[in-house]
């Protein structure tokens, strides 16, 4: 045979051994994680781990329920306050912007999702955890450090704007022009466009972006163990600490080994996260890919 | 007519609402990064980035994050070129070698994604785990293998977007004449060079970064990583301890760390959208 083709054949047969191999890490991941979740799943019955509120160790209790209603605050603090502006921000970078404008805002946006978590985690210290205590807090007339969910869902939300602000502007520039078109023309202000036709049409791709935007607070870790407090109690309101599930591994791995089930404990965590992000993602990918097929 | 005016106001609004959104979100940058130079410049010395901890450091006396400082170049480099040597091959792969529209290259594609959005603290338990269970102790080897296994996606993903916006005349031409696979790859890679040297940036911007997966696995070290089964301390996890201290002097250096690192990540941003735009120009 010529060797020129079985050079190609060669390298054919050891990039797809590479793209096996990558591929086998995930499996190699959940199968691991599941594995090492196992004993933790025996002790306890599933439904038990999430639901229970007491967090003890060194007792043999582990309920999770605080740390997914830390995660869930963290996450749903950062929606209130990122969903809104990135969908402004969006539609007005692709329906009013024009494009000298959005070239140089887009950039700048992914300037910030170049911005290490641990960085979020200094701007969380050192501007918004003060912020809250001094001028936020006595407004509303609580007493408090600083450190708190609301201040976890403040830097989460920052570091989820690239995300949404991208995937949004990408998603509002598939809608078809005929269709504004035809609402300018009969009447419709702008904003009437806006909100009554290209958001209606845009809404599936805008979900998966936002969806996309849960699993990135979901899994983030750093940034806001940095800022939220972490004492494991279920938060009541925007002032308490929490303590989100990925700063209870990051706290916790390699200490304490001694104790039974602990590491089980923090892996099935780590499952859980995994699992998540996993569905979640691959959710939103698979609208998203949908919308690039039609357009 | 009132109610005319009435939806003319509405839109004014709408638009000033949407203008002060937008300055928020781009505001947040450089409110953060003026944050950090505001609170950092005043600590930054020579010292600092020329000196590994000297004994005290870590009570406000003599040293610098030099250590810190190299261990994350080390390791950052190390995993980006690993990272890269994987993820180049894999992205060819799945655009030349497989055809296009296949249920293997959509699934697998769907996979990079997916896997891009895993949170970094999930490899760093896992690869901890495994550690422990081989019996690796924390170090510099741990770290990259963990931090090469989250820079693939991004290697893959970026490479895969380049490939896509290749002319698909310039493949049907490459083959009529007689070309393999594989010189026809030669002559992608040719073409999206610059665009190669972004995907790299991005993953070491994604590298040098990250904290929750080198926390568990490359451990940290006053002392300069001399070889790689050694622990190696990181600039993030430098600026994290620190700033747990309680004495100022040294939460005084996590602030001169940070801007040490916010430096790092200026330089790459730049040197991407320079890259990015010779990607412009670049097309033949």
């Amino acid at each position: 045979m010529n060797w020129r083709l079985i050079k190609d054949k060669l390298i054919q047969r050891s990039f797809a051994t590479l793209l096996a191999l990558s591929l086998i890490v995930i499996v190699l991941i959940l199968l691991g994680l599941s594995f090492k979740s196992l004993p933790l799943l025996r002790a306890e019955s599933f439904g038990a781990i999430l639901t229970e509120s007491v967090w003890s160790p060194l007792n043999g209790s582990f309920g999770f329920l605080p740390f997914i209603m830390g995660t869930i605050w963290v996450t749903f603090i950062s929606l209130i306050i990122s969903v809104p502006l990135c969908i402004l921000a969006s539609a007005y970078l692709v329906e009013y912007a024009g494009e000298a404008l959005r070239r140089m805002v887009l950039p700048l946006v992914n300037v910030l999702a170049a911005i290490p978590p641990v960085l979020y985690g200094v701007w969380g210290v050192l501007f918004v955890v003060p912020f809250l205590s001094q001028y936020v807090a006595p407004i509303v007339g609580a007493e408090t450090t600083g450190y708190t969910v609301f201040a976890g869902g403040i830097v989460l939300a920052v570091m989820i704007f690239p995300i949404m602000v991208s995937i949004m502007v990408e998603v509002l520039q598939t809608i078809p022009y005929e269709l504004k078109a035809a609402s300018l023309s009969l009447g419709a202000t702008k904003w009437e466009t806006i909100v009554k036709v290209i958001l209606v049409k845009a809404k599936p791709g805008l979900i998966a972006a936002i969806v996309l935007g849960i699993s990135r607070a979901f899994g983030e870790t750093i940034a806001v163990l940095m800022v939220c407090g972490n004492i494991p109690q279920i938060p009541k309101s925007f002032f308490d600490a929490g303590y989100p599930l990925p700063a209870l591994i990051a706290n916790n791995f390699g200490e304490m080994m001694s104790i039974p089930l602990y590491d089980s404990a923090l892996m099935f965590a780590a499952l859980l996260l995994f699992v998540l992000i996993f569905g979640f993602n691959l959710i939103s990918r698979l609208i998203l890919n949908r919308l690039e097929g039609k357009s | 007519m009132s109610n005319i005016k009435k939806r003319l106001l509405k839109e004014k609004i709408a638009k000033v609402a949407m203008q002060l959104s937008g300055i928020t979100i781009t505001g947040s940058l450089f409110f953060i990064i003026g944050t950090i130079l505001y609170k950092g410049l005043p600590y930054l010395s020579w010292e600092m980035i020329s000196q590994s901890p000297q004994g005290g450091f870590y009570i406000g006396k003599e040293g610098g994050i030099l250590n810190a400082i190299l261990g994350s170049l080390y390791l950052a480099t190390c995993s980006t070129m690993l990272a890269t040597l994987i993820g180049i091959p894999i992205s060819i792969f799945l655009n030349i070698y497989v055809k296009s529209g296949t249920f293997l290259e959509r699934s697998c594609k769907l996979l990079f994604d997916v896997l891009f959005g895993i949170p970094s603290i999930v490899y760093g338990a896992i690869a901890f785990s495994i550690m422990v269970w081989v019996g690796i102790r924390a170090s510099l080897l741990g770290g990259i293998i963990t931090i090469t296994l989250l820079t693939i996606p991004i290697v893959v993903r970026t490479i895969d977007e380049l490939l896509k916006t290749i002319p698909v005349d310039l493949k049907h031409v490459t083959f009529s004449l007689g070309a393999t696979r594989w010189e026809l790859a030669k002559i992608f890679l040719k073409y999206i060079k610059p665009g190669i040297f972004t995907a790299i940036l991005l993953a070491f911007g994604r590298a040098i970064g990250d904290v929750a997966g080198v926390l568990l696995t490359t451990g940290f070290s006053d002392n300069l990583p001399k070889y790689i089964d050694e622990p190696a301390a990181t600039l993030p996890l430098a600026i994290f301890f620190q700033l747990s201290s309680p004495i100022p002097e040294v939460q005084g250096r996590a602030y001169a760390s940070a801007l040490v690192l916010t430096f790092i990540i200026l330089i790459i941003v730049i040197c991407t959208h320079l890259l990015a735009s010779k990607q412009q120009k670049h097309k033949i």
